[in-house]
C-alpha cells in the first residue's frame, strides 16, 4: 500500500478506530476515553493537513477496494473532499473538548463518545468518496451512528425526535438508494467527476435524466433540510448541545448539502445540468426555503429551535449557490459549506454554555446575559452577526459572493431573496444581542455548573471562544492567497470548462 | 476426492446417533464436538470446490440411474458452509443455554440428536442429486425441523407443530406425486439424465407444478407462509434460529437449483411472474405483519415471511432473459446474498431475542426498554441483525438489496425495484421500533438489573450479527464460487443401457471435459 493509498484510509480510520476502542473501555475510565479521542481527534486534523501538503505538491491521494460485483470502494482525497475534510476533522477536535466538558459526570459517556466518534467517520467518510457507492455507504452509515445520539437523553421528546428523525431519513435514504441504484445502471460505476456517460445519454432519455436527478435530489433533500423534507431537523435539536453542534455545522446537514454539490457537479457535470435546466427548479426550492426557514426562526423563543431554523434556511445558501451555473456562485457555496458550519457550531456551543452554566434555554430569559458571561455571548455575537451577513465575519463573504454570482448569469432576483433573508436573519438575531448586552438583568444568576475561574468550565468556553475568533478570521483574510475562497474558486474552476465565463 | 462427500452428511449423522445414545448430561458436549466436525468435514470439500470443478460421487459405485450420486458445485457448497457457519454458533448457544434451570429457556435434551439428524438431512439435501433422494431427505428435514419446533412443549408450540406437520407433509406429498409422474415419463430420477430427457408435455407439466407446489409450501412463500410464523415464534431460540435461516431456505434451495438446473427448459416467463409476484406480496405483506406483532419472536417469524419474499423476485429476472444479459450476474448474486444475509441476521436475531427474554423472562416488544445498558452486546447483535436484514450498508443485506435494484433497472422490470424499496422501508420501521425502546431509559421501578445470562450466549448472537455484516465487506470470492458450472456427467460407462433395462431411449453421450472452464453464471443458467 502506497502513501496515496494508505493516507484516505488513515482519515476514515483516525476516527473509526477510536471509536470502536471506546465501546471497549469501561464507563468509569473517563481518563482512558479522553486520552483515545483526544488522540484521534488530533490525528485526524494532522492526517488532513499531511494530505493537503502532499496535494498541494501534485501527489494524488486515491484508495480502491473491490468488493466484487462492480461494486467499488473508493476513497480519493480531491479539493471539494479536501475541503469538506478539513471542515470535520477541525470542528471534530474542537467539539471533542467541548464535549467532555460538557458531558462532565453524565451517564453513558461511553456510549456517547463510541457513537460520536462514528458519526465523524462518516462524515470523513463522505467527504473523501470517490464514487456515488462510497457515498452511499457512508450516507447511511451517518443515519445509524446519529440516531444513538439524538435520542441520548432517553427523555421522550428526545425519543419522538429520534423517531422523527429515523422516519425522515430512512425515507430519504430509501429513495436515495433507488436512485443511486439507477445511476449506477446508466453510467456503471463511475467515479466522481466521470460526467461523460451520463452526459453522452442526454440526447436520448431526457425524461429518464431529470427523474434520475430529482429523485437523487429528493433522497439528498432531507439531510440537507431542503423544505419540504427538513421537519426532522428543528426536531433533532433536544440531542445535548455539542451533538446539535456537529448536526448542525458539518454532520448531518452537510451530507445532504456535500451530496447535492457532487450530484450537480461530478455526477451529472454543470454542463449537463445547464443543458437540461435542472438547476432553476432547483434554485426556487432553495430560495423559498431560505425565506420560510427564516421565518420560522422568527417566532421560535427556544435559543436551540431559533438557530435550527436558522439553519434550515442558512443551508439552503449552498443549494442556491450550486443552483446558480457561475464560477462565483460555486465558490460560494462551497465557501458557505465552510464558514456556515465554522458559524453556526460557535451558535450552538454558546447555547450549550448558557444551558450547561445558567440552566437558560429561552431567549426570553436572555436580558442582560453579557455582563454575566461577556465571552460566550461576545462569541455568539460574532456568530450572529456572521449570520446575518456583515462584514468582516465570515458569513458576508459568502452573501457577496452569492449576489456576484447572480449578477453573474443575470439572475437579479437572487439579490432580493439575499436582501429579503438578510432583513430576517436581523429581525431574529438582533432582538437577542439587545437583549443580552443592552437590557438589565431581570433577576440575580443562578449557576449550576461553576467554574474555577471565568464564566464558564474552560473546557466549554476555550471551543467556544476558538470557534468565534475562528468564524471572524475566515472573513478577515478571504482575501488572501490561502484562504477558504481561494480554495473554493479554485475547486469551482476546476468543474466549468474553459470556454463557460 | 469425492469420496469426501459422504462425509459432509455421515459426520451429523454419527452425532445424532452419538447424542441420542449418550446419557444427557454428556449430550452437549458430544454435540459441539460433532458440530465442529461436521464443520471440518464441510471445510474439507473447499479444496474441492475452490479448484473450480464441480465434484461428484456415486454412493456405493452404482451409476445413474440405478445408482445415487452426491454432486458438489459451487451452490451446494455455498449452502453447506451456510449451514455450518450457521449451525455451529447456534449449536454453542444452545449447549450454554442447557445449562439454564429448567423452565428459565433451557433447551431440551433431545435437541441435540434431532438438530444433527436435522443438520445431515439438510447437508444430504444440498448434495443430492436424485429426485427420490431429495423427497427423503426433505421428509427427514420436514419430521426433524417438525419435532424441534414443539420441543419447548408449551401449548402453543404443540398447536402450531401440529400445523406445521400438516403442511410439511402436504409439501412433500406433492412433491412425491411430481417425482412419481417425472419417473413415469422418465424412468429415471437423475437430475442430469431428467435434464436431458425431459420434454414439454402436459404430464411433464403437471409433474413440475405438483414439485413446485410443495416447494412452495415448504418455503413458506405468500400466501402458504400460514404455518410458519407460529411455529418459528412458538419454538426455542435456537430453534427457531435454524428453523428460520436455514430450514426454509432449503427449498428455496430445491427450486432453485431444479428452476434453473434440470427443468430449466419447463420453466416460462409468466410462471416465473407469478412467482415473484408472490415474493413481491410476501416481501410486503411479511414486512407489515411483522411491523404489527407486539411479540418480539412473532416479529422475527413474520419477518421470515417477508424476506423468503425477496428471493423469489429474483426467479422473474433471471427466466428467459437472453444470453448474457448484463442482469443476470447481479439477480443471482441478489439472490444468494439474500440468502446468506438473512441466513446470518435472522439466526442472530432469533438468538438475541432468546438473550432478551432470559433476562426479562417475557418477549413483548416493551420488554426491550433500557436493553441497550442492560445488555449492550446482545443489543448490538440485534441491531447488527437488523441493519443487514433493512439492507443498510455495509452489510450482506445491502450487497443483496443493490443487486436486486439493480438486476430489476437492467432488465427493465423496474417495479420490482419500488416493492423492494417499500419493503425495506417497512423492515426500517419494526427494527427500528425495537431499538428506540432499547434506547429508552426504563422508569425506575421497573429498571432492576437483569437476570444474569451467560456470556457466551451474547457471544454467539453477536458472532451471527458480524457475520451477517462481513459478507458485505467482500462479495467477489463468493460470488465467484456460482461461476463453478454444476457437475457435467460422470464420464464413465454412462452409456450402458443395461443399467437400467426399462429404458431403452439411447443416453447421449458425456461430455468428457469435467474441466471446462467455469463460464459466468449468466451464460451458464440458460434455459
Amino acid at each position: 500500500m502506497t502513501m496515496g493509498q494508505f493516507l484516505p484510509l488513515a482519515i476514515v480510520a483516525s476516527s473509526l478506530i477510536p471509536g470502536i476502542l471506546i465501546f471497549f473501555v469501561p464507563e468509569k475510565r473517563a481518563t482512558a476515553r479522553t486520552v483515545l479521542n483526544l488522540s484521534g481527534a488530533v490525528a485526524k486534523v494532522v492526517l488532513v493537513g499531511v494530505v493537503i501538503w502532499r496535494s498541494l505538491q501534485g501527489l494524488e491521494h486515491e484508495l480502491r477496494y473491490d468488493i466484487g460485483a462492480d461494486l467499488v470502494f473508493r476513497l480519493n482525497a480531491d479539493g471539494p473532499a479536501l475541503l469538506f475534510a478539513s471542515l470535520s476533522s477541525v470542528l471534530w477536535l474542537v467539539t471533542t473538548i467541548y464535549a467532555i466538558g460538557y458531558l462532565e459526570g453524565s451517564p453513558f459517556r461511553r456510549r456517547f463518545f463510541g457513537f460520536f466518534s462514528l458519526c465523524v467517520t462518516a462524515s470523513t467518510g463522505i467527504a473523501l468518496a470517490g464514487n456515488v457507492v462510497t457515498f452511499f455507504i457512508f450516507y447511511e452509515f451517518l443515519t445509524l451512528a446519529t440516531y444513538p445520539l439524538v435520542v441520548h437523553r432517553g427523555t421522550p421528546e428526545a425519543l419522538q425526535a429520534g423517531r422523527t428523525y429515523l422516519w425522515y431519513t430512512i425515507g430519504g435514504g430509501t429513495v436515495l438508494f433507488v436512485g443511486v441504484v439507477w445511476l449506477f445502471v446508466l453510467t456503471g460505476p463511475a467515479d466522481f467527476g466521470d460526467t461523460e456517460q451520463l452526459a453522452s445519454l442526454a440526447p436520448e432519455s431526457v425524461a429518464t435524466l431529470h427523474l434520475l436527478f430529482w429523485v437523487l435530489i429528493l433522497g439528498l433533500g432531507v439531510k440537507a433540510a431542503l423544505v419540504p423534507l427538513h421537519g426532522w431537523l428543528p426536531v433533532a435539536m433536544v440531542a445535548p448541545a455539542p451533538v446539535s453542534a456537529l448536526l448542525h455545522a458539518v454532520a448531518v446537514v452537510k451530507a445532504g448539502a456535500f451530496g447535492v454539490v457532487r450530484i450537480v457537479y461530478d455526477v451529472f457535470g454543470i454542463g449537463l445540468a445547464r443543458e437540461l435546466s435542472l438547476l432553476e427548479p432547483l434554485a426556487v426550492i432553495a430560495a423559498i426555503t431560505i425565506i420560510y426557514g427564516s421565518l420560522r426562526a422568527l417566532t421560535q423563543d427556544n435559543i436551540k429551535r431559533r438557530l435550527a431554523y436558522s439553519t434550515v434556511s442558512q443551508l439552503s445558501y449552498i443549494a442556491l449557490g450550486v443552483a446558480i451555473p457561475g464560477t462565483l456562485a460555486t465558490a460560494a457555496a462551497l465557501v458557505h459549506l465552510v464558514h456556515q458550519g465554522v458559524m453556526k457550531i460557535t451558535l450552538f456551543f454558546c447555547a450549550g454554555n448558557l444551558a450547561e452554566t445558567l440552566k437558560i434555554h429561552k431567549v426570553s430569559e436572555l436580558d442582560g446575559i453579557g455582563r454575566r458571561m461577556p465571552l460566550t455571548m461576545g462569541a455568539f455575537t460574532i456568530g450572529a452577526l456572521g449570520m446575518i451577513g456583515m462584514p468582516p465575519v465570515a458569513g458576508f463573504i459568502t452573501k457577496w459572493m452569492l449576489g456576484l454570482g447572480g449578477l453573474q448569469t443575470g439572475d437579479g432576483w437572487i439579490i432580493l431573496i439575499l436582501m429579503a433573508s438578510s432583513a430576517l436573519n436581523a429581525a431574529y438575531f438582533l432582538p437577542v444581542l439587545h437583549a443580552a448586552w443592552l437590557r438589565p438583568a431581570k433577576q440575580e444568576w443562578k449557576t449550576h455548573r461553576p467554574a474555577k475561574w471565568g464564566e464558564t468550565p474552560w473546557m466549554l468556553l476555550v471551543p467556544t471562544v476558538v470557534v468565534g475568533l475562528l468564524s471572524l478570521l475566515l472573513g478577515l483574510f478571504a482575501a488572501t492567497g490561502w484562504s477558504i475562497l481561494a480554495w473554493a474558486t479554485a475547486i469551482a474552476d476546476t468543474w466549468y470548462p474553459a470556454t463557460t465565463p | 476426492m469425492g469420496n469426501l462427500l459422504p462425509l459432509a452428511v455421515l459426520t451429523p449423522l454419527l452425532g445424532a446417533l452419538a447424542t441420542l445414545f449418550l446419557p444427557v448430561r454428556h449430550r452437549a458436549a458430544a454435540g459441539i464436538i460433532f458440530s465442529f466436525a461436521t464443520c471440518g468435514a464441510v471445510g474439507l470439500l473447499g479444496p474441492l470446490v475452490v479448484g473450480g470443478e464441480s465434484t461428484y460421487h456415486l454412493l456405493g459405485g452404482w451409476e445413474p440411474p440405478l445408482g445415487i450420486r452426491l454432486q458438489l458445485d459451487g451452490l451446494a457448497f455455498l449452502f453447506l458452509i451456510l449451514t455450518a457457519l450457521v449451525g455451529l454458533p447456534v449449536g454453542l448457544y444452545a449447549a450454554a443455554a442447557q445449562k439454564m434451570p429448567a423452565g428459565k429457556g433451557g433447551t431440551s435434551p433431545l435437541f441435540w440428536p434431532l438438530w444433527m439428524f436435522l443438520w445431515a438431512g439438510m447437508n444430504g439435501l444440498y448434495l443430492s442429486h436424485d429426485l427420490f433422494n431429495l423427497y427423503v431427505v426433505m421428509e427427514i428435514i420436514g419430521l426433524a425441523a417438525v419435532a424441534l419446533a414443539i420441543l419447548s412443549g408449551r401449548p402453543a408450540a404443540l398447536v402450531a407443530g401440529l400445523r406445521y406437520l400438516l403442511a410439511a407433509l402436504a409439501g412433500s406429498g406433492a412433491f412425491l406425486f411430481g417425482v412419481a409422474l417425472f419417473y413415469g415419463s422418465y424412468a429415471t430420477l437423475d437430475l442430469t439424465l431428467l435434464g436431458e430427457r425431459v420434454e414439454t408435455s402436459h404430464t411433464t407439466a403437471v409433474a413440475f407444478a405438483l414439485i413446485l407446489v410443495g416447494l412452495w409450501i415448504k418455503a413458506a412463500l405468500f400466501p402458504l407462509h400460514f404455518w410458519l410464523p407460529p411455529a418459528h415464534a412458538s419454538a426455542d431460540p435456537p430453534v427457531s434460529a435454524i428453523l428460520s435461516a436455514l430450514v426454509v431456505k432449503t427449498a428455496f434451495y430445491l427450486m432453485l437449483r431444479l428452476w434453473t438446473g434440470s427443468f430449466a427448459s419447463l420453466t416460462t416467463m409468466s410462471a416465473a411472474l407469478a412467482l415473484g409476484i408472490l415474493g413481491g406480496c410476501a416481501a410486503v405483506w411479511g414486512s407489515y405483519q411483522a411491523l404489527r406483532q407486539e411479540h418480539l419472536k412473532k416479529m422475527a417469524a413474520h419477518s421470515t415471511v417477508g424476506q423468503i419474499g425477496f428471493l423469489f423476485i429474483m426467479l422473474p429476472l433471471i427466466t428467459a432473459a437472453p444470453a448474457g444479459a448484463v442482469w443476470l450476474a447481479p439477480a443471482w448474486t441478489a439472490g444468494i446474498y439474500q440468502v446468506l444475509a438473512h441466513g446470518f441476521a435472522k439466526a442472530a436475531m432469533f438468538l438475541s431475542l432468546g438473550v432478551f427474554a432470559l433476562a426479562t423472562g417475557h418477549d413483548r416488544r416493551d420488554s426491550m426498554l433500557n436493553m441497550v445498558s442492560r445488555l449492550p452486546m446482545a443489543t448490538f447483535a440485534f441491531a447488527l441483525a437488523g441493519v443487514s436484514l433493512i439492507g443498510l450498508p455495509p452489510s450482506g443485506g445491502f450487497v443483496a438489496k443493490w443487486m436486486l435494484l439493480k438486476a430489476a433497472f437492467a432488465s427493465g422490470q423496474w417495479w420490482w425495484a419500488l416493492i423492494v424499496v417499500w419493503a425495506s422501508f417497512l423492515t426500517a420501521g419494526y427494527v427500528f421500533m425495537v431499538l428506540r425502546i432499547a434506547f429508552a431509559p426504563a422508569p425506575v421501578e421497573s429498571s432492576e438489573a437483569a437476570r444474569p445470562v451467560p456470556k457466551i450466549l451474547e457471544v454467539a448472537a453477536l458472532a451471527l450479527g458480524m457475520g451477517a455484516i462481513a459478507i458485505g465487506f467482500r462479495a467477489e470470492e463468493i460470488v465467484g464460487l456460482l461461476d463453478i458450472a454444476p457437475a457435467t456427467e460422470p464420464a464413465i460407462e454412462l452409456v450402458e443401457p443395461a443399467s437400467d433395462p426399462s429404458d431403452p431411449t439411447d443416453l447421449p453421450n458425456p461430455p468428457d471435459d469435467l474441466s471446462d472452464p467455469p463460464s459466468p453464471p449468466g451464460e451458464r443458467r440458460q434455459p
